[in-house]
């Protein structure tokens, strides 16, 4: 009983220790933002740009957990834009600090993710990576006027706040841009699909692409569906579209499970079209996957490591060389965030000094004035609902690379 | 017809799979009384040791299901003798909590070590498949080494287990601790074999899944992990044939809710299915009943 | 009196240590002391008191060890989600909370006695698969639910929300996977700290009531129980129910602090399950006050621990078992006890001296 009692008082202390800690922490860390910002008032008076202040821009996604691969991505992406944008004299002749953390890609943690940001100075959010922990962060973010731009959230509903922006396209946009371009060009008639119900993301689109598909005269033959829980085993869902009669299976999903289901297809001797989203990138690079499997796919996506333009090739080998892999389109996004930040920060002409909520307000005149030629696509602009306008590429798997379909 | 075959292999398929990892669970369990749910991961760790030694070193397939073996028992002997064994007369929650730390720790570690991009592993089994009626009906190659490798398992186990001395021990053991040590039977020992065999399983399950479903990351075992050790309580839990028909029924049930009912609620169904048969028989298909003592 | 007294004592103890931990951390966010991240777990720390305290009560006191906590949660959070989606911005925001309190209770307890009634009959791990089980079937289930509402009532779907067939006004309220958005944030530290008292209060009441001395008499020695003609189904429903409800509490808290609501294997999945079962474990097993703190540690700890960046979750997994061999084995407790006896007797040696 006696220990217990001690283990009890112990604990205590250990828990006023740890509040007092977070009380003392956050109040030097308010310090030196207050020294940083009497630094930029004083290199201000003086006319030139101070070094020590810098542009504090944070990121979160999954680090850990089964989507750590979105996550690392975006961190690394992030990455690669930051060191070429401060190798090149920073933002408004300030400095670029890029901060990321894990948000296990769950709301709750996703908000403290956020709040840890905060402690840290974070004054413009580059998140999150998953639709679902990015619809909890969005109420935070508005809560502060803080500003924001989503590499890959995909809901619709996340820009729905005047602060939130996004780089990659929405459910809506992907889901009916896919089923217009199968009726308009004819790929196929009777069309079947697969996705994800316990993904926001793929279980958007696939609602969108559905509707469009009925208003375009497509006959939807059957939808299945897989979970978190069972991504491995799809034989079951081609076979009920293989004897539905599907011409074309539609697989809004990321790559991972899609080489899964292109395998097991093979296995089966089915050979319908497979059409996929923007998810789908980043199959060919899978390494050690014969790609002659995936001969014939065609997927609508902003990014391809294979593009010949020199922004790509210079992007894939600083990437490659820093991480040792090849970037998948979430790096693409997360590089296209932060260049796109970097242009309406030059327009609106913002310093770190600012108030976060100064300068989201700065950023969202800005924001609809830029456009950016980056990795997703060329002359991005962005209206003032936060989507971008820019035109998804079809591109069909021939020879192991991708080739352009017009 | 011959779509209910399809489908009814890929059950099979797929529900040999569980067998395989529920075989280890169910030893694990019927000897130890513990819930290792850290077993998920040890295939995990089989499948990269597979993927290392095969992809990257190039070494033939053989070499690398070796290799795999070595590996896990090694790994769950340690696992054993570090975390469980300091834990053998505490309360079982504790070592339930304990195998769930290891199970967060080989995940990261794997994730750590071997980075969050998706591997792709090459099938190291190289069996051609084969068709049925006519070409309807296609069974693959990694079906059928799954479902033979299967059946020698649990052959070999069943004969370890009533045939040699080690496994009767096992089986001392597993039925009253204390007896088996006043019979001269070295407790400590036989749980490290047993962990031993079980993570050897968990090793070919790992080289067996990850062939059939060639995707390996640090998570690739968690959820195999958990289907399977409902698998093995369905068929009731310490029992090895009920391992095997709990895997298999599994399997197939989940394919064929899938393929008649509903894609969406088919592990909704596979759990009630599970639900049922415990209140029918509370201790499983082929459990043990336990007797309660005054 | 004298045991009552005690008890008394402890139960004080556990009240002022939460009314404590209130004051502490009400006056470090007054005098603008704490960091947004603590700010912004207050709540959460309060979610997951209540959840290791109910669990405490079946694990614990009852002695049955469940791992579909998490489905009850689900259950709160999405019917007090419901009713607030339904009646969002009619009336006032503290009343809604306390209505969705009210019927995020009452809907899971309902749950709570259903799947009790077949729970209940299993023993030991078998019934521990089985809650597992009950908590996966929920979040499927909620997973593949749409439903809507309009002019015309209620909608319901298990395809998808095209099969609604919603009229134009029509809102959709939950979307499968989707989930529920435009939750209201009403959610407050204040709040959540009067649910912990109310659930200490409970618990920590029960557990010293007649009944309470019947289910853990039920809990150590079944059949002595049933022989002196204590109903044991009865005294075990009861338990499970009463913890049902409080995590249901605590899952209208979790809906009413994120504007969005998903069931995902993280949050109501079975790996939440076990994350509460081991603030249980690590608190003490049938050790209400020891949940309390160990729910409090180990929600503020991963978060801590985030400048190990990549190695965070290995650290914490690191941490959990050395944590776990420390607390349970039986050679770290002799061991402790050995050094604490040298400790205790050496002062009591000094103290004699010193007398002399």
């Amino acid at each position: 009983m006696k220990m217990k009692r001690m283990m009890c008082a112990a604990m205590a202390a250990a828990m006023t220790v740890s509040l007092a800690a977070c009380g003392g922490s956050n109040s030097t860390a308010e310090t030196t933002a207050a020294a940083g910002g009497a630094a930029a008032d004083s290199a201000e008076d003086s006319g030139a740009a101070s070094s020590d202040a810098v542009f504090v821009i944070g990121g979160s996604g999954p680090l850990t957990g089964g989507s750590a691969l979105y996550g690392t991505a975006v961190q690394n992406g992030g990455q690669v834009a930051v060191d070429e944008i401060n190798a090149n004299g920073g933002i408004n002749g300030y400095q670029v600090k890029w901060l990321f953390e894990d948000d296990e890609a769950d709301g709750e943690k996703a908000i403290n993710a956020y709040n840890t940001l905060k402690d840290g100075g974070m004054q413009m959010f580059v998140g999150t990576t998953t639709s679902g922990a990015c619809m909890s962060v969005i109420a935070e973010t508005e809560n502060d006027n803080m500003f924001q731009i989503t590499p890959s959230g995909t809901t619709a509903d996340i820009t729905k706040p005047a602060n939130v922006y996004r780089m990659c396209f929405s459910d809506p946009a992907q889901g009916t841009k896919s089923a217009q371009y199968i009726a308009e060009n004819g790929v196929a008639q009777k069309v079947g699909v697969i996705y994800d119900n316990s993904d926001t993301y793929s279980s958007g689109i696939y609602e969108n692409f559905v509707k469009e598909a009925q208003n375009q005269g497509l006959e939807v033959v059957g939808a299945e569906s897989f979970n978190s829980e069972s991504k491995t085993d799809f034989k079951t869902q081609l076979q009920k579209l293989k004897d539905a009669g599907a011409e074309l299976v539609f697989l809004p999903f990321y790559y991972t499970e899609a080489s899964l289901v292109l395998k097991q297809a093979d296995e089966m001797g089915w050979a319908p079209k497979f059409f996929g989203c923007d998810g789908m990138d980043g199959i060919l690079d899978l390494p050690d996957f014969d790609t002659s499997l995936a001969e014939g796919l065609m997927l609508l996506t902003p990014f391809s490591a294979d593009a010949e333009d020199e922004l790509t090739q210079n992007f894939v080998a600083a990437y490659e060389e820093a991480y040792g892999e090849t970037p998948i389109q979430f790096a693409a996004d997360a590089y296209d965030c932060l260049y796109v930040i970097k242009a309406a920060a030059e327009a609106a002409d913002i310093t770190p000094d600012m108030e976060i909520s100064d300068m989201c307000e700065a950023m969202k005149t800005a924001m609809t004035e830029v456009t950016l030629d980056g990795l997703t696509g060329q002359g991005i602009s962005f209206d003032e609902n936060g989507e971008p306008n820019k035109a998804p590429k079809a591109v069909v798997i021939e020879n192991g690379a991708y080739k352009s379909l017009e | 017809m011959s779509s209910f075959l399809t489908y009814l292999i890929n059950g099979i398929s797929l529900g040999s799979v569980y067998a395989i990892i529920a075989l280890g669970y169910t030893m694990v369990y019927g000897i130890a009384k513990m819930l290792n749910f850290a077993h998920g991961d040890v295939i995990m760790v089989g499948g990269y040791t597979v993927f290392v030694v095969c992809s990257t070193m190039g070494m033939p397939p053989l070499v690398g299901i070796l290799a795999a073996v070595i590996v896990c028992t090694v790994l769950g002997v340690t696992i054993e003798r570090i975390a469980y064994k300091p834990l053998r007369e505490a309360s079982s929650l504790s070592v339930l909590i304990t195998a769930i730390g290891v199970s967060y720790f080989l995940q990261n570690a794997a994730l750590i070590i071997f980075g969050a991009d998706t591997k792709s592993f090459q099938s190291v089994i190289h069996v051609p498949s084969l068709s049925l009626m006519g070409g309807q009906v296609t069974v693959s190659g990694e079906t059928l080494v799954t479902i033979l490798s299967c059946a020698v398992i649990l052959l070999a186990l069943t004969t370890f287990i009533n045939r040699t001395k080690t496994g009767q021990a096992m089986l001392a053991v597993s039925e009253d601790k204390g007896a088996a040590t006043l019979m001269g039977i070295n407790v400590n020992r036989t749980i490290a074999v047993t962990f031993a065999i079980g993570s050897a399983l968990a090793a070919i399950a790992g080289v067996l899944l990850c062939s059939s479903y060639p995707v390996l990351s640090s998570t690739t075992g968690a959820m195999p992990g958990i289907k399977a050790f409902t698998a093995a309580v369905f068929g009731g839990i310490g029992s090895i044939p009920g391992a095997l028909i709990g895997g298999i029924a599994m399997g197939v049930i989940e394919n064929l809710s899938k393929a008649y009912i509903s894609s969406q609620l088919s592990d909704a169904i596979v759990f009630s299915v599970l639900i049922i048969v415990l209140l029918v028989r509370p201790t499983g298909l082929l459990g043990k009943q336990i007797q309660e003592k005054v | 009196m004298k045991i009552k007294n005690k008890t008394f004592r402890q139960n004080a103890i556990t009240y002022a240590m939460v009314l404590l931990f209130y004051l502490i951390c009400q006056g470090l966010i007054m005098s603008g002391n704490m960091s947004s991240l603590m700010k912004g777990l207050m709540v959460p720390i309060c979610y997951y008191v209540i959840l290791a305290v109910s669990l405490n009560l079946v694990v614990g006191i009852s002695g049955e060890l469940s791992l579909g906590h998490a489905g009850f949660m689900c259950i709160g959070a999405y019917s007090s989600a419901i009713f607030a989606v339904c009646v969002d911005g009619k009336i006032p925001e503290m009343a809604e909370l306390l209505l969705a309190l009210v019927i995020g209770a009452a809907v899971t307890a309902v749950f709570g006695f259903l799947i009790g009634i077949p729970v209940l009959r299993l023993r030991g791990d078998y019934l521990a698969i089985v809650t597992l089980a009950f908590g996966e079937i929920i979040k499927n289930v909620v997973n593949a639910v749409y439903v809507g509402v309009d002019e015309n009532g209620l909608h319901f779907s298990m395809k998808d929300s095209l099969s609604l067939g919603l009229s134009e006004n029509g809102i959709e309220i939950i979307n499968g996977a989707q989930g529920i958005s435009g939750l209201p944030r009403t959610a407050t530290f204040t709040t959540g700290i009067i649910l912990v008292f109310i659930t200490l209060f409970i618990v920590l009441n029960l557990v010293n009531s007649r009944q309470g001395r019947a289910i853990m008499a039920i809990r150590d020695n079944r059949i002595a129980a049933e022989s002196i003609g204590l109903s044991v189904s009865k005294y075990k429903m009861m338990a499970f129910v009463i913890s049902a409800a409080l995590a249901g509490v605590a899952g209208v808290l979790y809906s009413h602090n994120l504007s969005t609501l998903q069931a995902t294997s993280k949050n109501f999945g079975y790996n939440q399950s076990i994350m509460i079962l081991v603030f249980v474990v690590l608190g003490g097993i049938g050790n209400i006050r020891g949940s309390v703190i160990a729910a409090f540690i180990l929600t503020i700890l991963p978060e801590k621990l985030r400048f190990l960046s990549d190695y965070r979750m290995l650290i914490y997994a690191i941490v959990l078992i050395t944590m776990m061999l420390f607390n349970s084995a039986p050679k770290a407790i002799a061991w402790r006890k050995s050094i604490k006896e040298r400790f205790f007797s050496g002062k009591k040696a000094e103290a004699g001296k010193e007398a002399q």
